[in-house]
């Protein structure tokens, strides 16, 4: 069915279409009306669900948690410093292996004050060992929920849904909200392998002397490696249901392309008119929209870009002291790449300045010409920045 | 036959990785033997989380999860939630704290569940300090106690949290102290709670011949002086308004309670009366607590 939806609206939707049974969170913006709108449906007894108001960001992971692993289907969101609040149980549930899923509503991170679109919230989560996908619209947001719980519970691990706070947890959109009947179809009920039971009693992460403990990590690091191809087989499975593709990257005219730009999040779409307009101009260009960061899709890129001579990363981040994040990951992964390709990262879009066709343009002349606005720092060039 | 053998067998297995004398362990035995095998425990970090054995052993033969410090409460919540969801009504989930995990780093947590009125039974074993990480001082350390960062250059000046308190003023359905010196009274609570609907908060206080500075076999003993004292009075709070002493023996000065443990050291080189004060002080205001309320007028 066609709606007008929200990103929020969307997600809250899509947990009850997956049946989640336990929901614990607390409120920051821009992701309350996630979970007000979650505590109606079950309220109204749309959702059989338990809805619990936490206390903490900590806490609802907590919950989480334990409700996971006493084998419910568990959903939260979050955002921002919530999403850094519950970062030691962002350890704990991954290296516990179970599959929760959460959204998390990109936003800046204090200090200063700031409740705009920023990724350096999820991306300084990135070795917690949670997979990590970034929307690129709001019936991405929905879709992405949907294909998050079939990888998850094939996968145990959890993962984490990027909304890009604003851009796509406060816009509207038309789009498809499928059917419960299909949806039921694609997500069968969680019934894991293993779980809290009285009748099977085990102990579930207690003390672990270092040799099992490296086969542990190691067994896992294996398995979030092989996510990405589970990711994409059921994204196609998803695509058989409902005929939109979410894949782990998204490239867009790279087959012939000298340059391309790489981006994550809601900004791929204005990366793609920006690469139309270069088009019209002679520039062989491309672009490739990273939905996938944790597992890094490595393979995939290098097959994108198998011709492209110079890469342009935007990061909606950085690692101080270092550069974007997004560009740290997409040199470390082409570092045996055959043959020479240049890489220029820009920081861009943080703290909510708006990414658009007209700002990416003169950053794609920077990035080539090496004349522009954009300043310096280290190997980063940095836009908007006051002088 | 079958079934009675079954009834009887202990959940705790030997071969726990406690100190000899360990009050924390008598109290988990005593907890299990009311709780029987339809319980999940929740152990934050604390002695237990080492002492259930390292992995693949286990000393406990019931579900067990250990989790992040602080999060006994949530995550037994969600554990219970996860249950209900699951159409499980009848399993008690314990959430199992230290005094560190309790009155210091889990109070947040501890105090959203009960206000939420969770249906868990928690349950904070204290031996008034964070006896794993070598015996740093928390807020449930008494006055005048050494630990390691209470040293005697240094000692605890403030008095203990009263954790009792803090969950009746949520208006607990049933919160409770206990004793591993008083292991029916001990028995009798778990009993009570197992049958409370809600959120159910018993204070067991569990000797720590480490810690504490005692010898191993005193363990029972200092609990029992810890009670006849007074200071550490046995007693039950329903739905935060009725409080109800437990039955004790004759209330004896502190002196005995103090002399067995070398963590007193210092009070006992001419701190005694403070201390005596202070207790009585306590046990004076807990009997006007369970006295009924004065008519005036």
């Amino acid at each position: 069915m066609k709606e007008v939806l929200m990103g929020t609206e969307a997600a809250a939707i899509a947990a009850a279409l997956a049946r989640v049974q336990v929901i614990a969170a607390y409120p920051i913006t821009p992701q309350s009306v996630i979970i007000e709108n979650l505590s109606d449906i079950v309220g109204r007894g749309e959702l059989k669900a338990r809805f619990m108001t936490m206390d903490s960001e900590h806490s609802a992971m907590a919950s989480c948690f334990g409700a996971s692993l006493a084998g419910a289907r568990v959903f939260t969101a979050t955002s921002s410093q919530g999403l850094a609040y519950m970062h030691e149980l962002l350890h704990y549930t991954a290296g516990a292996r179970v599959p929760i899923v959460m959204v998390n509503c990109n936003r800046a991170l204090a200090s200063p004050w700031n409740l705009h679109c920023d990724h350096t919230d999820s991306l300084s989560q990135r070795d917690t060992g949670w997979i990590q996908y970034y929307c690129a619209d709001v019936q991405d947001v929905l879709d992405a929920v949907l294909i998050a719980y079939s990888v998850a519970e094939q996968a145990l691990l959890p993962i984490m849904i990027n909304v890009d706070g604003f851009y796509l947890t406060h816009t509207s959109e038309v789009m498809d909200v499928p059917d419960q009947k299909t949806v039921d179809i694609f997500l069968p009920p969680y019934r894991p392998l293993s779980k809290l039971d009285v009748n099977d009693p085990k102990t579930f992460g207690n003390v672990c002397v270092a040799d099992l403990f490296t086969s542990i990590k190691y067994k896992r690091h294996c398995d979030t490696l092989s996510l990405e191809k589970l990711w994409d087989q059921m994204a196609v499975k998803f695509c058989g249901h409902f005929h939109r593709l979410h894949s782990s990257v998204e490239a867009y005219k790279t087959e012939d392309a000298d340059v391309c730009i790489i981006s994550i999040g809601s900004s791929a779409g204005v990366v793609r008119m920006a690469v139309d307009r270069l088009r019209d101009e002679g520039l062989k260009i491309g672009a490739l929209r990273l939905a996938l960061i944790r597992p890094f899709p490595v393979v995939a890129i290098k097959k994108a870009i198998a011709n492209v001579k110079h890469i342009i990363v935007i990061d909606r981040d950085v690692s101080f002291g270092a550069e974007g994040i997004v560009a740290q990951e997409v040199k470390a992964g082409l570092f045996d790449h055959q043959g020479d390709i240049k890489v220029t990262g820009f920081v861009a879009g943080v703290g909510g300045n708006d990414i658009s066709a007209e700002t990416i343009i003169p950053l794609v002349r920077q990035a080539i010409c090496g004349d522009g606005a954009a300043v310096k720092a280290g190997t980063t060039l940095w836009a908007e920045v006051i002088s | 036959m079958k079934e009675q053998l079954k009834q009887k067998r202990d959940l705790v297995t030997p071969g726990h990785y406690g100190c000899p004398g360990c009050g924390g362990a008598l109290a988990m035995r005593q907890t299990l033997s009311v709780l029987g095998e339809d319980t999940i425990a929740v152990l934050t970090a604390s002695c237990w989380t080492s002492m259930i054995g390292i992995f693949p052993y286990t000393c406990l033969t019931v579900p067990v999860m250990s989790v992040a410090f602080g999060t006994a409460a949530a995550t037994a919540a969600g554990v219970k939630a996860s249950l209900i969801a699951q159409d499980n009504n009848h399993t008690t989930v314990l959430a199992w704290a230290g005094d560190g995990g309790t009155f210091d780093i889990g109070l947040q947590g501890l105090s959203g569940a009960v206000e939420r009125n969770d249906d868990i039974l928690y349950i904070c074993y204290d031996n008034e300090a964070y006896m794993n990480t070598g015996m740093q001082r928390s807020s449930a350390t008494p006055a005048g106690g050494w630990t390691t960062t209470t040293p005697d250059s240094a000692p605890k000046k403030q008095r203990k949290k009263n954790i009792v308190e803090i969950m009746a003023a949520h208006r607990i359905p049933y919160a409770a102290t206990a004793c591993i010196g008083a292991p029916d009274d001990l028995k009798n609570k778990i009993k009570k709670a197992k049958d409370i609907k809600g959120s159910r908060f018993i204070h067991i206080f569990a000797s720590c011949p480490t810690g504490w500075r005692h010898a191993s076999e005193l363990s029972i003993e200092v609990g029992r002086e810890a009670i006849r004292s007074r200071v550490f009075p046995l007693y039950e709070v329903f739905n935060g308004d009725t409080w109800q002493l437990s039955p004790m023996p004759d209330k004896t000065s502190v002196d005995a309670y103090l002399k067995h443990q070398g963590r007193f050291k210092q009070i006992l080189d001419g701190a005694n009366e403070y201390f005596q004060k202070q207790v009585d002080d306590d046990w004076q205001r807990l009997q006007n607590r369970c006295q009924p309320p004065k008519v005036t007028g």
